[in-house]
């Protein structure tokens, strides 16, 4: 059912990403929870795992409810060792749309600088989205963040 | 002080210079001579090692490729049924032949010489073995006294129970049981009941920390009521519960078991900074907890088998995980979470809710890998010195509760007296 876009919303799309990578990259938190709607559905789930249809994910967040408990978790309850993280998205690639509904992936790095330290490559994948229209604008129904780097630096504390 | 001749050999030829293991010396993780030696004492030697689950390899001709301590290892199941594990090293030339990490067989060919092998291991056929006919001669061919059933793989003998693969590169070890010690077993056996496992997925973790410190964390009830604050907080791990403390009759596994109780209750134990009162969940999903008949009562119960693998039960969240050193400084830690072939769908979708509090990005676990790695640094830093680890006394023992670092100067008992040291 794929249908064609208007430029409009391919650049509308273009600038949710870029602002989702502007939270994150901000350690803001508050934002990133934003550009959900309450009933969504966001996961960093090894490419593994989702190629091979298990269904466990490193994190799997069903409601914007969950995704404030993770903010929350990182600003009080999870300790870790502070870093930078830069995420640099590409282009969409539109695999369906209809009126209010945009199915799109687009592939991500997230390059991490911990404090005192060299930059390097932390987390790398494609974002398998499902974006509505709402009032305020295109927000994410579904991201699920999946990665090829599926042996993990460590940890991950912040949202991909 | 007296220095003699003695005592200074004996600095050189061992981290240890005081009795007992309440005081951990730096360098047995930072020590890579050390490590070489750990590795042939524990991993190679004398102890059933992790490799997987049966529910990983359900059907004739699956294999999974894992790890036992630096050594590549296949798991695989032959056309019998029976489950093999043998090293990922061809006898020809020593290829590392196997590269894929999961995946289903007719047989293992080693693509430099493509000698082949079964599905157990042993070298079926050698390519040009009697030779290349030209001319009315036969050219080269290996020597007449080759024989097929000298030259296959290095088989590990498996042992397998409730689901759950062990393997050792020791043909005289002691029975698995045995190992295991009926103490141990008994938490074992109360996981893996002889229920069908359902794999609900992995997650991979590389901790740059000596492998060691995974086994003391989960042999260290007195950090996650302080560190975590999710466990204080809801009361699902506090030092306030009903708990128990058991170890083998080597000090070299253990079980902790714990009763939630006192969700946010304000007392001694919660005077702590990581325990918040008014912290309530947007979305309490993530403690759906109900209660399981298996549980027999404990909510909680961290087996730790020496050296390779780590049994959670963390009320509905149920995994194993593998310990694969690399070097003293570094191990991967590898995940897999599982359910039972009875489980509702409900009960699925609940075990991997609480699942985000587990793994790499867990909320009572993410954390853990942080704290080994800043520890690592800080031996790095300060080879010479020791760790303390008195909580609850110097010596070592059963407990009825928490309070106390007992398990891990077990570990180092044992540690000692294999290592010689
Ligand atoms: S090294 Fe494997 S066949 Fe030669
Ligand atoms: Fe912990």
């Amino acid at each position: 059912m794929k249908s064609a876009i208007d430029f409009e919303t391919y650049l509308a799309i273009t600038q949710l990403h870029a602002a989702y990578a502007s939270a994150v990259d901000a350690n803001d938190w508050d934002r990133w929870t934003e550009l959900f709607v309450d009933d969504c559905i966001y996961r960093i789930q090894p490419r593994e795992n989702y190629e091979r249809g298990f269904p466990l994910a490193t994190l799997s967040l069903e409601s914007k409810g969950m995704l404030k408990d993770r903010a929350y978790g990182i600003r009080e309850t999870l300790f870790h060792d502070p870093y930078y993280q830069r995420h640099v998205v590409s282009a969409p690639n539109i695999i369906s749309a209809t009126a209010d509904r945009i199915e799109c992936e687009a592939n991500y790095v997230v390059i991490r600088t911990k404090l005192s330290e060299l930059s390097t490559v932390f987390n790398v994948g494609r974002y398998v989205d499902s974006i509505v229209r709402t009032s305020e604008g295109l927000r994410l129904a579904k991201r699920i963040c999946v990665y090829d780097s599926e042996m993990i630096p460590n940890s991950i504390i912040y949202p991909i | 002080m007296n220095i003699g001749n003695e005592s200074i050999q004996r600095r050189e030829n061992t981290p240890w210079n005081s009795e007992g293991t309440s005081r951990i010396p730096f360098r047995v993780y930072t020590d890579a001579e050390l490590h070489q030696r750990e590795l042939d004492a524990f991993f190679y030697r004398n102890h059933w090692c992790y490799v997987g689950l049966e529910a990983e390899i359900p059907n004739v001709g699956d294999f999974k490729r894992t790890a036992i301590g630096e050594r590549s290892v296949v798991m695989s199941r032959a056309d019998d049924g029976s489950v093999h594990v043998f090293e990922n090293v061809c006898a020809h030339r020593g290829m590392q032949f196997c590269r894929e990490r999961h995946g289903n067989k007719k047989e293992f060919v080693c693509p430099y010489h493509q000698w082949s092998y079964t599905l157990k291991g042993d070298l079926q056929g050698v390519p040009f073995r009697r030779g290349v006919k030209q001319d009315g001669k036969v050219n080269g061919g290996m020597p007449a006294d080759f024989k097929t059933e000298e030259n296959g793989l290095t088989k590990l003998r498996v042992a397998t129970r409730g689901g759950v693969v062990f393997a050792t590169f020791d043909h005289a070890m002691e029975s698995f049981e045995n190992f295991v010690g009926e103490t141990i077993l008994h938490y074992f056996d109360r996981m893996f009941d002889g229920r069908k496992l359902k794999i609900l997925g992995y997650n991979r973790q590389r901790i740059p920390g000596n492998w060691k410190l995974m086994q003391e964390n989960i042999k260290d009830p007195y950090h996650p009521g302080l560190l975590h604050t999710w466990f204080v907080t809801f009361g699902l791990w506090r030092a306030d519960n009903k708990s128990a403390l058991k170890m083998d009759k080597h000090f070299r596994h253990a079980s902790m078991i714990s009763e939630r109780g006192n969700a946010q209750a304000a007392n001694d134990v919660s005077k702590v900074s990581s325990f918040k009162e008014s912290m309530k969940l947007h979305d309490p999903r993530f403690l759906d907890i109900v209660p399981e008949t298996w549980w027999n009562g404990p909510t909680a119960v961290m087996t730790t088998l020496f050296p390779s693998v780590i049994l959670q039960q963390q009320v509905n969240s149920v995994s194993t995980r593998h310990i694969q050193p690399r070097g003293n400084g570094e191990f991967d830690f590898v995940w897999t979470h599982f359910g039972y072939e009875d489980d509702t769908p409900e009960m699925t979708e609940r075990r991997l809710r609480q699942s985000n509090l587990f793994g790499p990005a867990g909320f009572v676990s993410a954390d853990d890998g942080e704290v080994i790695e800043l520890s690592q640094k800080g031996f790095e830093q300060k080879p010479e010195h020791r760790a303390l680890a008195e909580l609850g006394g110097r010596d070592v023992g059963d407990t009825d509760h928490m309070v106390t670092e007992t398990l891990i100067r077990g570990m180092y008992a044992y540690w000692r007296k294999v290592m010689q040291q």
